[in-house]
């Protein structure tokens, strides 16, 4: 089973949830970190780390020898990524996609596809949990494909835990497509609600199962509990704000090393989800 | 371009999410003068929420292409599959829009011309007036793509509205993050102010925002929210940033204020501007408003 941590708003607790529930489960777990941009599990994981990999996209590389500048390259490129100026061909390779259609399209052949490094791919295990990440080199700008790679370790038949970045567009989608449960993680406040709104919208359209936790359950108002009653959304787990768990967080401790009955919960927490998902 | 330089952009940004960025510019936005609001976190945008902006113009956001295979036309070749990279077409020949990157490689190569390839709405951009001042705000589409150029359009918009009122100051929200929204975000701004916390993943994140900044060239501060959770983090987070020669412009504590106000629809600074944080909040702005 594939169970993904989401949330439209940032900093609701995806990685308090992701990190505890696979350590609760562990060692039958896999947890992969897909916030590329800004990775933490592995602050709260602490892996002995025993792969790494610099993680290359494919971009364009131009032989001139070759090249007759016929511009058709520049023309099948949809990302302005390859313009012929003069006598000579500029490529942009931060701009690049890796469609590959410059290097199909050439008739010269003058096209060949050379990486271009983007970020850090990492494996690791804690106690016999799997653990992998992905981390994007500072001023990249393309997060998904570095996504795509940590999805790569998906192993089916193994319970799957990813943690995904917040927001709602294409980096999210990603993470969390083809999971058999998305776990929305919010807060009980007037922006939690909003932006879980928007994150129900995604695994609606994913057609996925889903539920809610609601973290720092009490500082705030009762809007996100309505919501989730009135879309018949079944609130799975909620944590109180405490300064002892505040403050563990901070350190990069783990609830259900730290505070006594939390493990228990987030075993629960994936029962629940077994009987919502019909899989486990 | 003096136009240009008479108009200054501040930017919030934290690299992790959650760390107070809206609710900080909120509270700027009831003590600042002569400015526009900038929300560009379009990807879940939230100032809305606080400052009930009222809507006076709005446009379609259109980027990009997705591609539609015509079943009349199409021979089942398979070209199109073999040349897909992003594995967006099926067996069936239909294409999965979530896939689909909109390369157009499909659509070129395609022997009998049967894909169409249209332009996409992605999104909108709204300008709008609120209580305290005009605003620029934009709603990127569920699972759109794009919000990279969303963010540079709705500060461009941003920018061209400071210039026909007269305004000296633009105030944007920035994305959580690191990549295309953040960058877009940031490039050309006159500072960004990065609101961290007192934890080892803020400390973490701030660090590859810090870097991205310097990346950029654009002068960074640096401020944390909920300082008194874990006062230790606090003074290692500030050590760093003075190493790396960031001034850190105020510490805030934790409270509950923050989320009262928020559930009010008010910022901080209406809500109540006696309490703690909102005059912690106050010095920020000061000290921000002396370097600017």
């Amino acid at each position: 089973m594939i169970i993904s941590i989401a949330s439209g708003k940032g900093g609701t607790g995806k990685t308090t949830i992701a990190t505890n529930l696979a350590v609760a489960m562990a060692p039958e777990v896999k947890l992969l970190d897909c916030d590329v941009e800004e990775p933490n599990d592995h602050i709260f994981i602490q892996p002995r780390i025993t792969y790494t990999e610099e993680f290359g996209l494919k971009v364009p590389k131009v032989d001139m020898g070759k090249c007759s500048l016929c511009g058709r390259c520049q023309e099948i490129c949809q990302f302005k990524a390859i313009v012929v100026v003069g006598k000579s061909v500029l490529t942009f390779p931060e701009l690049c996609h890796s469609c590959g259609g410059c290097f199909e399209v050439c008739p010269e052949g003058a096209i060949t596809e050379v990486d271009r490094a983007m970020g850090i791919f990492e494996r690791g295990t804690r106690d016999g949990l799997q653990f992998a990440y992905g981390s994007l080199y500072v001023g990249q700008v393309m997060a998904v494909p570095l996504i795509e790679r940590v999805r790569a370790e998906i192993e089916s038949g193994m319970l799957t835990i990813i943690d995904a970045p917040p927001g709602t567009s294409c980096p999210v989608i990603s993470s969390v497509k083809g999971s058999d449960f998305v776990i929305l993680v919010t807060e009980p406040t007037p922006f939690g609600l909003n932006d879980l709104k928007l994150a129900v919208g995604i695994v609606k359209i994913l057609d996925i199962p889903h539920g809610i936790v609601i973290n720092r359950s009490d500082l705030g108002d009762d809007k996100v509990k309505e919501y989730a009653k009135e879309e018949g959304i079944p609130i799975l787990m909620e944590i109180p704000f405490s300064r002892q768990i505040a403050e563990a967080y901070s350190r990069g401790k783990l609830l259900v090393e730290e505070l006594p009955g939390w493990r228990e919960k987030f075993i629960h927490l994936y029962e629940r989800i077994v009987d919502y998902a019909g899989k486990s | 371009m003096r136009e240009k330089a008479d108009v200054k952009e501040l930017i919030v940004i934290s690299g992790k999410g959650g760390t107070g960025k809206t609710s900080l510019l909120g509270a700027f936005a009831s003590l600042a003068e002569n400015k526009v609001l900038c929300d560009a976190d379009v990807d879940a945008a939230d100032l809305y929420l606080i400052l009930e902006p009222e809507i006076k113009d709005r446009q379609d956001f259109q980027e990009g292409h997705k591609a539609v295979i015509d079943k009349d036309r199409c021979t089942e070749c398979g070209k199109c599959r073999e040349l897909c990279r992003f594995h967006a077409i099926s067996p069936e020949f239909e294409v999965n829009p979530i896939d689909c990157e909109g390369c157009g490689v499909c659509v070129y190569f395609c022997p009998v011309d049967a894909i169409d390839f249209p332009i996409k709405t992605c999104g909108e951009l709204f300008i709008s007036d609120t209580r305290v001042g005009p605003m620029v705000h934009a709603r990127l589409g569920i699972a759109e793509d794009n919000s990279g150029k969303l963010v540079t359009l709705a500060r461009q918009q941003a920018r061209k509205l400071a210039k026909e009122k007269g305004l000296n100051l633009i105030l944007t929200d920035g994305p959580p993050g690191l990549a295309c929204p953040v960058i877009a975000s940031i490039t050309g701004a006159d500072g960004v102010l990065i609101v961290t916390e007192p934890t080892l993943s803020g400390h973490h994140d701030m660090d590859r925002v810090v870097e991205l900044a310097n990346h950029f060239e654009i002068p960074a501060a640096v401020c944390i929210n909920k300082y008194d959770l874990n006062r230790d983090m606090t003074e290692t987070i500030e050590e760093y940033a003075r190493d790396k020669g960031l001034p850190v412009v105020g510490r805030i504590p934790f409270d509950p204020s923050f989320t009262e106000a928020m559930v009010q629809k008010q910022t901080i600074m209406e809500y109540n501007a006696s309490c703690s944080a909102a005059q912690a909040v106050q010095g920020i702005w000061e000290r921000l408003r002396s370097t600017l």
